[in-house]
């Protein structure tokens, strides 16, 4: 029974791909996006482009941004052991955009190095900017050993680090406000095949970590002292699962801008369909729901037919809020 | 208990605490195969800080501590802490699977002889009807034996637990020394318990650790530490004689009852009247209260009348003010 149900996720992921890909404001018959993604031909030869030079970037952004946010999510949820830990709500998120911001907005407080940032560069300072608040939130945590006051700590963390980027806006020049400003509201569309390459790298990297760090995992379900007394070192594999959430929180926010409550989200989805507490299950599992959740979230933002399309975010958060109130509506059982 | 003993836990001189803040100091204490300590005294005290410190979980101020093999601490010593389980969807198999975690590589692959072990485990704790239940569907005296499971899948000759049977009935409470009592007999495991339960603590184990004065630690034989008044000086009992195990009663009616009879039925009659004032004596008295069975049926006599039952005689004897 659960191995069937195993296989909802990937089954859901390639619907959702075929159907991602056949959305948008130039309408594309489903069976001429399968004879495009298969046999490389179409009657409409601008079809093939729009397929493979618009939408594919933009689906794979959305399956590796949604892999990555939703991996990040569960490891800290899992490290904090608190069920509603996820890049946003800590304020990775608000530090990833923090750096961004600093980043791109560099040339307005007359820092003119920075002034044409690599992908490398961005996803480097997003990631520094997501690690030092997980530091930061983690560090606090140990002190007050309380849910509730460390979700309250992500809320004010986040304000604060949003105070500074006004500052910055302030600063800067209109041009910048307005491309910031848009940049936050989260886009899956602007990346090229070098960005996606960085992303998928970071991927990796981050799911080969996360992968190494099964064992730490599952331990941290039993809480720290459980942990140590099975032999887990807690200190080294805590900086591994701190280093991985980061490059991937911080990889998506930088080329995405800061998409909201799928990291949250995605691992209390999946765990509706397959009930363990399994790393080396959860991992792949969270990965390609998260996935198949980013691609229909786009799908959704691209009001099928119309040349509108909604910021992701308004879409994530239509979803993601009732997880939350439903989590916290069942906070006799909070489980991760 | 094995003779000789062999020991496979000792304290040097050890101090602890948390920084410069110490808790107990001076411990020389030891662990012997097949010993089950109880580990009592007041609450705040420190017995908490010494379990964690004893398991490694936390630094000790000075002090040695030392145990008989050299491999890893995870592999001769497991420990059920007061710590909850956040993870309420896992089995109760998958828990006590985390026992062999020590022995398992970063990839966790349970092999044939890790499962027989966790099989074995959940069997000899009597759970095996429980074992594909998930935590959230468990009591919380089922929950502590799956714990216990889990420290004996880790397969150690120590095992430490904190107040394993703290918020059970008293039901849940017996059954848990009872097994620790077995487990500690049988597998020859060196078995401490701090425990708050006087009474079950004095007849199940085989050595007292007390703690509760100068930071240290009084150990001993219980029926020692009774006779020789060191319960008395730590607990401070306050109306309750640790001698007869029972709580003092006032003789406040200062009425004298002789009471003739053996066995349960007397104890527990001396008991009803005790506790509603009356002084109980074997000299003579103006009341005289004796005991027969009729039949199968219990019956008190009281000046020639009979009576079935203790909550009868009792109005009886206010009615003859």
């Amino acid at each position: 029974m659960q191995h069937k149900r195993w296989i909802i996720l990937p089954l859901l992921l390639a619907i959702l791909f075929v159907l991602n890909l056949s959305l948008g404001s130039v309408r594309i018959p489903v069976q001429e996006v399968f004879s495009i993604l298969l046999a490389q031909e179409s009657s409409e030869p601008v079809w093939k482009e729009i397929v493979w030079n618009f939408r594919m970037t933009k689906a794979l952004t959305c399956i590796l941004a949604g892999g990555a946010l939703a991996l990040g999510g569960l490891q800290m949820q899992t490290l904090f052991r608190n069920a509603l830990a996820g890049p946003d709500v800590l304020g990775l998120s608000s530090g990833a955009s923090l750096a961004v911001s600093l980043v791109f907005m560099s040339h307005a407080v007359g820092w003119t190095v920075l002034a044409a940032p690599s992908p490398w560069l961005v996803v480097t300072a997003a990631s520094l900017g997501c690690g030092v608040i997980f530091l930061i939130v983690m560090a606090i945590s140990y002190r007050l050993n309380d849910n509730t006051s460390l979700l309250i700590i992500g809320l004010m963390i986040g304000a604060t680090t949003a105070s500074v980027v006004s500052v910055l806006q302030f600063l800067s020049d209109a041009e910048d406000q307005q491309s910031f400003l848009i940049w936050t509201f989260g886009s899956l569309g602007g990346l090229n095949w070098t960005e996606i390459q960085v992303l998928a790298i970071i991927l990796l990297a981050g799911a080969a970590i996360a992968w190494a760090s099964v064992k730490p995992l599952n331990a941290w379900l039993l809480g720290d002292n459980y942990a140590r007394s099975l032999g887990i070192n807690i200190k080294r594999s805590r900086l591994f699962v701190i280093f991985s959430a980061s490059i991937l929180t911080g990889a998506v926010t930088a080329f995405c801008g800061p998409i909201a409550f799928v990291g949250l989200a995605v691992p209390h989805l999946t765990r509706l369909i397959i009930k363990t507490h399994h790393h080396s299950v959860l991992i792949p599992a969270v990965m390609v729901a998260g996935a198949a959740l980013m691609l229909l979230c786009d799908s959704i933002a691209q009001l099928p037919g119309s040349t509108y399309v909604l910021p992701i975010n308004a879409v994530t958060a239509l979803i993601g809020a009732p997880v939350v109130i439903s989590i916290i509506m069942k906070a006799k059982r909070i489980t991760i | 208990m094995n003779d000789p003993r062999t020991i496979v836990l000792q304290t040097h001189h050890l101090a602890i605490g948390y920084g410069t803040h110490v808790l107990m100091e001076e411990l020389n204490l030891s662990m012997c195969a097949g010993e089950l300590i109880c580990f009592m005294g007041p609450n705040g005290i420190g017995k908490s800080t010494l379990i964690r410190t004893l398991a490694g979980l936390q630094k000790k101020i000075s002090g040695a501590i030392r145990l008989s093999s050299s491999v890893e601490i995870h592999q001769q010593l497991s420990v059920v802490l007061t710590d909850r389980i956040s993870s309420a969807n896992m089995t109760v198999a998958e828990l006590v699977a985390f026992g062999r975690y020590p022995y398992l590589n970063w990839n966790i692959h349970l092999s044939e002889d890790d499962q027989h072990i966790i099989d074995q485990s959940i069997s000899q704790v009597n759970i095996s009807n429980l074992r594909s239940k998930r935590l959230y569907e468990l009591s919380d005296g089922q929950l502590q034996m799956v714990m216990i499971a889990r420290a004996l899948a880790q397969d150690t000759p120590i095992i430490i637990l904190d107040e394993p049977t703290a918020h059970l009935d008293l039901n849940n409470r017996v059954e848990i020394m009872k097994l620790l009592r077995t487990l500690a007999r049988k597998m020859n495991k060196a078995i401490l318990v701090a425990t708050h339960e006087l009474d079950l603590a004095l007849q199940m184990a085989d050595t007292i650790w007390l703690t509760g004065k100068n930071k240290t630690i009084i150990t001993g034989i219980p029926e020692d530490l009774v006779l020789n008044g060191t319960f008395d000086d730590i607990f401070q009992f306050k109306g309750f004689d640790l001698k007869t195990g029972k709580v003092k009663q006032e003789a406040y009616l200062a009425k004298i009852i002789r009471l003739t009879g053996d066995g349960f039925e007397y104890r527990w009659t001396k008991n009803a009247l005790e506790r509603n004032g009356f002084e109980i004596v074997s000299t003579e008295a103006k009341y005289e209260i004796s005991m027969s069975v009729e039949g199968t049926k219990l019956q008190w006599i009281l000046k020639d009348r009979v009576y079935t039952s203790i909550g009868e005689l009792l109005v009886a004897l206010t009615e003859h003010e």
